[in-house]
């Protein structure tokens, strides 16, 4: 479907694997049998066709090819950070084989052929699927709404100002509902603007200690009640992305309760950190949204658990040791998170706080339905892009030593459980 | 102690050893004598990224006293690239062989980002809204000349504590040495949860000075006009500059002090600040040399070595 059918690829056996598919509900011991790039067959105790190639998996879990709904490339424009190349590299050791990625870039996807070229580089990588987002306002500057129709006739999946909130009510309430008439998601970044301004470090003691100036945690709230009265008021479909706060959610989830169409994702960092992480000034822990209370945190994993939220993204966002190593305030926000969103999502349900299908689910079939696209599924005749990971083994994630161009993880030196074995794009292993 | 970057986090047996090397110095410099071989042959670098003439002079005349060789570099933020600044200044800083270097920046933190690059003894003379322990270090001492003791004084720190680095200090120093520390300035001007940094909040000029042993006066930039913080410098002297009027509900040996550089008739009144009843604004200038004395005096001896035996 992407023109990654691999004609002349030697057919796999991934032998013994406990598969889930989340889309299907299908969870139990099985084989897959990928061939032409396809999923030929699912079931248990499949033979191996002669010149098979056969993947032991026995306590190993196979699932869809892991679907990250958040990320930014680097490129084009600030391939000193990442290029579309180390994406790819750092997706495939993650387990993501389709990445949605964010049109803040320079300049920014806001014209169809910067949309169709971000796909065609996404093929050439033979290992990722790119879904770009086009942009809701020319340049992502927040003023003149961009081409939304040709954006999405090129292929945008969704439209996002990336970073950057759409901030007066009257443009947000066009968005939504001029969007409507071709398609796609709106994606907030859910954060006032007038609020967030010049602010480092979510406002509460920690910051105040520091002395550095604050974000009130309401101002996610704030914007997400206003946003989600426009839905109610265009009918338009809003989504709201790395979501971090209790108030928040708990908007979103009277929102999805009235029927609205409302959906949210979080990120890693905001159900496995809290603001203390920030503490002496590291600022490989400075993110936007900024990390939150211990309260805050838990209500995101409550969230996950209770449905709330539909996807947990990457929140992939490059940044080289020169826009790290500043102080606090001046440093660039954001933590690179291809090869640990697997691990850390899957740390919830080590925790107990979901299951794994749960975990699967949030990063394959959730972010999937969210952007209406086919992948992020195991079906029979389906593209074989897949994930094969083993739940329990160990490993330490280290800033340095990360798969891909970004090292700015704010998890360095975090021991986690859930390693990826192998991923495979159209039937073509791409890592392990 | 390797670097002084903070209060927070120093005992009050640290702070107590620092203060009484200070009182030290204090006599010492109004003696006349110096000791100019205590920092013999040591290089002490003012690097300040900020303007600040009277915290940079002190630290210059500090360092004179003590001996030492000391180059004053001011760097204009906003003629360096962003970014390339701090590292690349603590490069350079490392190849001159620099022993202390006095730091000022506009950015919380600051200071601990150039630890952790050079090789020098770090001073924070002032970073963002993070903290300035210098200025607690000799408000204290200042306080404790007149009242021979920190402990269980009611100590009023008055005015923008949002953006200030001194109330941080001086909350911190304080508290550590169990003062009963209380604060005093209109909500917008409060940093958040402040109280749970163990003082009491107060909005009222009267309640918050009520019974107090010292009050300190902070500086309000102008900007905090332009910035809707509050609505005009009038209206805030009215509320919250400090009179006699209001001074009246103090103890009436009440100490008066201010960080300097003042805002006459903004946050406090002439009558006031030059009243020698009550203001040590210009004794806290002269403690301030003896306590940067004392600092670096301090920093620049070899580390202890353990203790034989000891558990490291």
């Amino acid at each position: 479907m992407d023109g990654m059918g691999a004609v002349g690829l030697r057919d796999t056996l991934i032998a013994g694997a406990r598969v889930i598919d989340p889309a299907s509900g299908f969870d139990g011991v099985a084989d897959v049998l990928v061939r032409g790039g396809l999923i030929a067959d699912i079931g248990p105790g499949l033979g191996a066709p002669e010149d098979a190639e056969v993947v032991r998996a026995e306590d190993a879990v196979l699932c869809p090819g892991l679907v990250d709904m958040r990320a930014e490339l680097g490129e084009p424009g600030r391939e000193y950070r990442e290029t579309i190349k180390s994406v790819a590299r750092g997706a495939a050791a993650g387990g993501i084989t389709t990445l949605a990625a964010l049109p803040d870039s320079l300049p920014a996807i806001d014209d169809p052929a910067l949309v169709r070229l971000l796909r065609a580089r996404g093929e050439e990588t033979g290992s990722l699927t790119i879904l770009p987002y086009g942009a809701v306002t020319r340049g992502c500057a927040g003023e003149q709404l961009a081409e939304l129709g040709l954006l999405r006739e090129a292929g945008a999946v969704g439209f996002t100002d990336g970073g950057r909130a759409i901030g007066p009510a009257r443009l947000m309430r066009l968005a939504l509902s001029y969007a409507r008439g071709f398609g796609g998601i709106v994606v907030q970044h859910p954060e006032d603007r007038s609020l967030a301004e010049g602010g480092a470090a979510t406002e509460g003691e920690l910051a105040t200690r520091l002395g550095l100036p604050g974000i009130p945690a309401a101002a996610e709230a704030i914007q997400v009640g206003r946003d989600i009265a426009l839905a109610r008021l265009t009918g338009g479909r809003l989504h709201f992305a790395h979501v971090s706060t209790a108030a928040a959610l708990d908007l979103i989830r009277r929102a999805k309760d009235e029927g609205l169409r409302v959906t949210c994702d979080t990120a890693p960092p905001y159900f496995d950190l809290n603001e203390i992480a920030i503490g002496e000034f590291r600022t490989y822990a400075k993110l936007s949204p900024p990390l939150r209370a211990e309260a805050d945190r838990r209500a995101v994993v409550a969230a996950l658990a209770d449905g709330t939220i539909d996807a947990v993204a990457s929140d992939h966002q490059p940044r080289d040791a020169d826009d790290k190593r500043l102080p606090f305030a001046e440093a660039s926000p954001g933590g690179a998170g291809l090869v640990t969103l697997l691990p850390i999502t899957l740390a919830q349900m080590h925790g107990g706080a979901i299951s794994l299908p749960r975990a699967i689910a949030l990063m394959t079939a959730g972010p999937a339905d969210v952007l209406g696209v086919a992948q992020g599924r195991l079906a029979k005749g389906g593209v074989a892009d897949l994930c094969l990971f083993h739940p329990d083994r160990a490993w330490q994630i280290e800033a340095g030593r990360m798969p891909g161009k970004a090292q700015n993880t704010p998890f360095d030196g975090r021991a986690v459980e859930g390693r990826v074995m192998g991923t495979w794009k159209a039937g073509r292993r791409v890592f392990g | 102690m390797r670097h002084l970057l903070a209060i927070e986090g120093l005992s009050p047996a640290t702070i107590g050893e620092l203060l009484n090397l200070a009182e030290s110095y204090a006599l010492l410099n109004r003696s006349g004598k110096t000791q100019r071989d205590v920092l013999r042959g040591r290089t002490l670098i003012n690097l300040f990224f900020e303007d600040s003439t009277r915290t940079r002079t002190s630290f210059e005349l500090a360092g004179k006293r003590l001996g030492a060789d000391v180059i004053n570099m001011s760097v204009s933020t906003s003629s360096v690239k962003k970014g390339e600044t701090l590292l690349d200044t603590a490069s350079t800083l490392n190849a001159m062989q620099c022993d202390l270097l006095v730091v000022r920046h506009d950015q919380s933190g600051a200071p601990n980002l150039l630890a952790q690059k050079v090789e020098a003894a770090v001073i924070n003379a002032g970073d963002g809204t993070h903290e300035h322990p210098t200025q607690a270090l000799l408000d204290a001492l200042t306080i404790r000349r007149h009242r021979g003791k920190l402990e269980g004084l009611v100590i009023a720190i008055c005015g923008d504590i949002g953006h200030s680095r001194v109330a941080r200090s001086n909350i911190h120093l304080l508290l550590a040495m169990g003062s009963t520390v209380r604060v005093v300035g209109p909500p917008t001007l409060m940093p958040a949860a402040i109280e749970e940094l163990g003082v009491t909040v107060f909005h009222d000029m009267a309640a918050g000075l009520a019974g107090a042993d010292v009050v300190m006066m902070l500086r309000l930039q102008k900007e905090r006009m332009t910035r809707n913080l509050i609505p005009s410098s009038r209206e805030y002297f009215r509320f919250f500059g400090l009179d006699a009027a209001k001074l009246a509900v103090a103890k009436p040996n009440a100490l008066v002090m201010h960080p300097g550089p003042m805002n006459r008739g903004v946050e406090i009144d002439s009558a006031v600040a030059d009243d020698p009843a009550h203001s040590v604004i210009r004794e806290q200038v002269e403690m301030g040399v003896a306590v940067r004395m004392a600092v670096l005096d301090r920093l620049s001896r070899p580390a202890v070595a353990p203790v034989k035996g000891a558990r490291r």
